[in-house]
C-alpha cells in the first residue's frame, strides 16, 4: 500500500510504456465545450510564523554550506548523462601544461569524436583563443577574482555552448591545486595533471585535490633527464591521499604516451 | 582563498532563513566544520569580518564546532582518529580507509531575533 495516501497499489507496480503513434487513430480533437472549473485546492493556509518577540529563537538550520553548488552540480550531471556527453574537470596548478595538453588532444581526436571545451581563468581570453585555433567550439569563463570554477558557471556556461549527444567536453579549471577541490561542477570524472617540473611530492603537499580525482596525468615527461622528479614517488605518494590507481605520462609537447591517454577516453566514452 | 567562498555561501543560507522565519537580526551562528573538510580555519577566521560586512551576519556571534577526522580501514576495519588525509591505519599501515567524520561543512542552527 502506498505510504502517502494509502492507495492501493504496491511498490513496484507502476510500468512506464512508450506509445507508438503509428498504432495511434489520430482523430480530431474538440475542445471541451463549457470550460467549467473544479476548484481543487486543498491547500491550509498556513498564518505566517508568528515573530518570537520579545526573546529569541533558534532555528536548526542542518544546511549543508555546498548544497546549493552540489544541487546544480547534479543538475549538469543529469544534462551530461541525458545528451550521453563524458564531461571531464581538468584540475592542476598553473603552468602544468594543461591548455597544451587539450590543444594536443583536439587536434589528435579531430574528426573522431566531437570535443567541446569550457576554459576557466581569472581574466583574459588566452586559453580560450589557443583552443578555438584548433577548430573546437569553446567558451572562456573569467572569475575576476575568483580561485575556482563552480557548478553555476559551468550551467551558465552549457548555455552558450550547446555541445551535441554524444560529445566530449573538457573543462580547465582554474590553475589552483587547492579550491577546486571542493566544488563539484558534475562531472563524469576529474583529472588531476602534474608535471615534472613540479616536485614529486606534490600529492602529499595538496592531498584534496588528488583525493577528490580518479585519474592523474604526468606531464612534461621530455624533461625528466633535467629535473629531480621520480615517477614511482609521485605516485606511491598520490596512493597515499587518494584511490587514483591509474597514471598516464605523457608530455604534450613531443606526443610521448598520448596515445595511452585517448585509449582511456575512448574507453571512458564507450561506458568502461 | 575559497573560505571567502564559503562565507557567502553560509550568508546566502542565512539570509534564507532569516527572512522565512521573518526575524530581524542573527544573533548567532553554529556552523559544524570538519578538520577533513578542506577549510583552513584561520582563513576562515581572516575572511569572516570582511565576508558578512553589510550582510545580516555582521555583528553575530559565530561557534564552530569542529568535527575530527575518523576513518575506517579498509583492510583490517580497524576505526581510528584521522588528522590528515595521508594518515596510514596505525593497526596495520594501510592508506586504504573509508572517512566516517570530519568532512561536514554545515550550518546547524541559528538564533534570530
Amino acid at each position: 500500500m502506498c505510504g502517502i495516501c494509502g492507495c492501493g497499489q504496491p511498490n513496484g507496480a507502476v510500468t512506464i510504456s512508450k506509445i507508438d503513434l503509428k498504432k495511434v487513430n489520430l482523430g480530431k480533437v474538440s475542445p471541451v465545450a463549457d470550460g467549467h472549473h473544479h476548484d481543487h485546492d486543498h491547500h491550509h493556509v498556513h498564518a505566517p510564523a508568528a515573530k518570537q518577540a520579545p526573546g529569541k529563537t533558534v532555528l536548526q538550520i542542518e544546511q549543508d554550506i555546498l548544497g546549493k553548488n552540489n544541487l546544480l552540480a547534479e543538475r549538469n550531471k543529469g544534462y551530461f548523462e541525458a545528451k550521453n556527453i563524458l564531461a571531464l574537470n581538468l584540475v592542476s596548478s598553473p603552468g602544468s601544461g594543461k591548455t597544451a595538453l587539450l590543444e594536443r588532444t583536439l587536434a589528435d581526436l579531430k574528426g573522431e569524436i566531437p570535443c567541446y571545451v569550457i576554459e576557466g581563468d581569472q581574466q583574459t581570453s588566452n586559453d580560450a583563443d589557443r583552443i578555438a585555433a584548433t577548430g573546437a567550439e569553446v567558451v572562456q569563463i573569467n572569475t575576476g577574482k575568483g580561485c575556482h570554477l563552480e557548478a553555476d558557471m559551468v550551467n551558465e556556461a552549457l548555455r552558450q555552448l550547446k555541445p551535441t549527444d554524444g560529445s566530449l567536453l573538457f573543462i580547465e579549471n582554474v590553475g589552483n591545486l587547492v579550491c577546486p577541490a571542493m566544488f563539484d561542477l558534475g562531472e563524469g570524472a576529474r583529472v588531476v595533471i602534474i608535471s615534472v617540473t613540479e616536485g614529486d611530492d606534490k600529492p602529499l603537499k595538496y592531498p584534496d585535490m588528488f583525493h577528490s580525482s580518479q585519474l592523474c596525468i604526468i606531464n612534461k615527461i621530455d624533461l625528466l633527464p633535467y629535473v629531480n622528479f621520480s615517477v614511482e614517488k609521485a605516485k606511491e605518494y598520490a596512493q597515499r591521499v587518494s584511490h587514483i590507481t591509474e597514471f598516464i605520462e605523457v608530455s604534450a609537447t613531443t606526443g610521448q604516451g598520448m596515445e595511452r591517454w585517448y585509449e582511456w577516453l575512448r574507453k571512458r566514452k564507450s561506458g568502461n | 582563498m575559497h573560505e571567502l567562498s564559503i562565507i557567502s555561501s553560509i550568508v546566502q543560507i542565512a539570509t534564507a532563513e532569516i527572512e522565512k522565519a521573518g526575524a530581524q537580526r542573527v544573533e548567532s551562528i553554529e556552523l559544524d566544520i570538519g578538520e577533513l573538510a578542506g577549510i583552513e580555519f584561520s582563513a576562515l577566521d581572516f575572511s569572516w569580518e570582511v565576508g558578512v560586512s553589510q550582510t545580516v551576519l555582521e555583528g553575530a556571534e559565530r561557534h564552530i564546532h569542529r568535527i575530527g577526522g575518523e576513518a575506517k580501514c579498509s583492510e583490517c576495519e580497524t576505526v581510528f582518529n584521522m588528522q590528515a588525509l595521508y594518515d596510514p591505519c596505525p593497526s596495520c599501515g594501510s592508506f586504504f580507509s573509508e572517512i566516517l567524520k570530519g568532512k561536514e561543512l554545515s550550518v546547524k542552527a541559528l538564533t534570530v531575533s
